[in-house]
């Protein structure tokens, strides 16, 4: 008696997981997958993009926000249509190994060094970034780094290098994680940190942090867009994935990226037509 | 009350045939040859140890013989129109009617007509009270009781007991041999165990004797018990006379 | 940082849409992981408390091993799986809702499992002479024995769903963390702490904990009921 109710019990239940799972997978609509990095997530620039994007289009654009490494290799993979990242270097190598179509600028920001109140390195009056680095590094206070191959990461060790230091020993710290969370933690030790300016805008968890020094060129910030190369991955949706590319760098897209503000600060300032350097 | 259909081809006589078992390089059954005849009461003797469960186990096909035969008269190897009823009764996790219907459902039969039969079964023993009790909360008395009526409802044409009230005070005792009784009267060949002298003579039409794993004895229980052919069956009825 | 009892509080009384997405979201996800994991779960280990056959005892000794696999790991393999340019990657399935179900059954499928053996194996013990006596052969056993440990089994279920519904490492690995697609309490939590919204994250956390709290109790008081009613 009990038993094939239990089978009956069963056979219902694998019905309506399959029915659940189906539904679950059941798409909605049209829509891209862009690779894109904490940054421009974290910051909520596409919660104030992406809507205009898809009224104007209908297409739905999905956000896996990524450090700038993983963001590539996601693109490699296939596994994004589109991805939209800061390491201009980086970008480029990913063009010319075949995996992306061709990359277009879309907008800069620029990275702040980020330390404690009481600024030990004594950054106020340094002329430079890489001048920065080295004051850091000979104060003996400590330096908190993203150390997961993102764009900030890239753009940190660049700054290293210019200023001919190699960042090793008890004072650096490679957090290995996102933006988020290597502020955390140097607003915790207290340390510096190198952060993209939209992050820390929109970053509430400061406690000692501000900013030490800004304003550099070589702080410079540029994001690229790429669209992974459909010869390569097939499936990539290569006219969405495009229409989202020209749509970003248009001037609809161009002035909704500078519409962007946190506490009337503008974040993002759009460069798509210019002449890159 | 329902009797068993008459059973087509009849499955008894059992017989063993030499059987013997070993286990463990042990021999615990030797060479024992029986005849158990329909309609019967055989009830199993001997001290513990003999073996009685054993053979118990290995009629019911629990245990093959690791020597000799088995032979059922319908030749099959383990005929379904069996049932047994262990010591201590594994009654499952449900309820009263529950337990009595789980093997009806695993005979095939449709679900009204194993609604019935339980039904019929609990109506027979009396159990109907109880029906939508959970079977393991009961009182060891009711549970053997519910053990034996599942036993019944599956239609045996032989029944094996093994010590069925082993466990029980003398008023449930009273009711299980009762039970056993009527059941016996429907024409089921019953065949138990007991260490219990007096159900012994109660019970039995028929005595079978082990001893240290040999059947020594295989008469109708009014002779054996008026005077044992063996030295072992005697000095065992006399440790009757001591309790 | 405001207080995140008021946070928490004030978010669930806001009924605020994108919140009951993330939650429905968890649900979803969880409780399809925990089903499958169940139908797969616990036919194999009451088979594998049962069927004797070489290499049992190594598959015993993985399924035990793998109620320690790390939710990452996990993530890491079916993300490899499901990728593009993985061995399934025609399905089309990363970054999605399926996906992390996938992620998920991988996690949970080890302890329903484990414990569907040892409780199947405990009652096989009592129950195997009496079941044969019945007419019941080992594989009619399965489902009795089952249904019949089905208080015990309940326990491992519900650590299944605890382990699932707490986990991110998996879920945002193959999920991709997208608002709105495949985003749950435990994604949402990790983004509120990496954009400093430590309050947000901490009432995400509250309203993940009384969820798993509520859940709980009532598994509890079902389980505390069927060992009153149905044992």
């Amino acid at each position: 008696m009990i038993p094939y109710n239990t089978r009956r019990s069963v056979l219902l239940g694998l019905a309506s997981s399959l029915a659940l799972l189906t539904a679950l997978s059941a798409a909605a609509q049209e829509f891209i997958t862009v690779a894109s990095t904490t940054s421009t997530e974290n910051s909520g620039l596409f919660g104030h993009i992406l809507p205009l994007f898809q009224d104007e289009t209908g297409i739905e654009v999905r956000v896996v926000s990524q450090g700038t490494g993983q963001a590539l290799e996601t693109g490699r993979r296939g596994d994004a249509d589109v991805v939209f990242v800061h390491a201009r270097a980086q970008e480029e190598a990913f063009v010319a190994d075949g995996y992306g179509v061709e990359r277009f600028d879309v907008m800069y920001n620029d990275f702040v060094i980020v330390g404690p109140g009481d600024d030990p390195a004594g950054l106020d009056d340094v002329a430079d970034a890489a001048t920065a680095m080295a004051a850091i590094a000979g104060s003996g206070a400590s330096f908190a780094s993203r150390g997961d191959d993102s764009g900030t990461h890239t753009a940190e060790l660049a700054l290293w290098e210019a200023a001919g230091i190699e960042p090793m020993g008890a004072w650096y710290l490679s957090t290995g994680s996102g933006m988020g969370a290597t502020l955390n933690a140097a607003a915790q030790i207290p340390a510096y940190a190198l952060t993209d300016r939209g992050t820390w805008l929109s970053f509430e968890n400061r406690g000692p942090l501000q900013i030490v020094f800004e304003g550099d060129d070589a702080l410079f910030n540029p994001y690229g867009i790429v669209l992974v190369n459909p010869e390569r991955h097939p499936t990539v949706k290569a006219e969405q994935g495009q229409a989202f590319i020209d749509w970003m760098v248009s001037d609809t897209g161009q002035d909704a990226i500078a519409s962007f503000t946190i506490g009337g600060e503008q974040l993002f300032f759009p460069t798509a037509g210019r002449p890159s350097e | 009350m329902t009797v068993p259909p008459s059973p087509t081809p009849a499955i008894l006589p059992l017989t063993l045939d030499a059987a013997s078992y070993a286990a463990g390089g042990q021999v615990l059954l030797s060479d024992v040859s029986v005849t158990i005849t329909s309609g019967r009461r055989l009830v199993i003797m001997g001290a513990n140890g003999a073996g009685k469960t054993l053979l118990l186990r290995l009629c019911h096909g629990l245990i093959d013989p690791t020597a000799g035969r088995r032979i059922w008269a319908d030749g099959s190897a383990r005929t379904a129109a069996q049932a047994m009823v262990f010591q201590r009764p594994v009654l499952l996790r449900r309820t009263v009617a529950a337990n009595i219907a789980y093997p009806l459902a695993l005979q095939g039969m449709a679900a009204d007509q194993r609604r019935d039969m339980v039904a019929r079964t609990l109506h027979r023993f009396g159990l109907t009270p109880l029906a939508d009790r959970r079977a393991r909360r009961l009182s060891g008395g009711e549970q053997q009781r519910v053990a034996l009526a599942r036993a019944w409802a599956m239609t045996p044409h032989v029944l094996f007991l093994d010590e069925p009230t082993s466990a029980l005070d003398p008023s449930a005792t009273r009711i299980i041999e009762d039970m056993i009784a009527s059941i016996a009267a429907e024409g089921i060949t019953i065949v138990m165990t007991t260490h219990d002298l007096g159900q012994a003579r109660r019970l039995a039409e028929d005595v079978a004797f082990l001893h240290r794993g040999r059947l020594i004895e295989h008469r109708p229980a009014a002779p054996f018990f008026a005077g044992p052919h063996t030295p072992e069956a005697r000095a065992h009825l006399a440790g009757d006379l001591i309790w | 940082m405001e207080d995140p009892f008021a946070t928490a509080f004030a978010l669930m009384a806001s009924g605020d849409p994108e919140l009951r997405q993330i939650i429905g979201l968890s649900l979803r996800v969880t409780l399809t992981a925990v089903a499958i994991a169940c139908m797969i779960g616990l036919p194999l280990g009451a088979a594998l408390a049962l069927a004797r056959f070489p290499g049992r005892g190594a598959l015993v000794v993985l399924f035990n091993a793998l109620m320690g696999l790390p939710p990452v790991v996990a993530g890491l393999m079916v993300y490899l799986l499901l990728s593009r340019s993985g061995p399934m990657g025609g399905l089309g399935l990363l970054f999605t809702p399926t996906a992390m179900v996938v992620a998920q059954t991988l996690l949970i499928l080890p302890i329903v499992v484990s414990l569907t053996r040892s409780v199947t194996e405990d009652l096989w013990l009592e129950y195997h002479e009496q079941l044969r006596s019945l007419g019941a052969g080992r594989l009619r056993a399965v489902p009795t024995l089952l249904w019949d440990g089905r208080v015990s089994l309940l326990t491992g279920v519900l650590a299944g769903f605890g382990r699932a519904s707490a986990e991110v490492g998996a879920v945002l690995i193959v999920g991709g963390n997208i608002a709105g697609h495949t985003r749950t309490m435990t994604t949402a939590i990790t983004l509120e702490t990496a954009r400093g919204q430590l309050g947000l994250a901490v009432a995400l956390g509250i309203i993940l904990m009384a969820m798993t709290l509520t859940l709980n109790a009532v598994a509890w008081g079902v389980g505390q009921w069927a060992k009153e009613r149905l044992e």
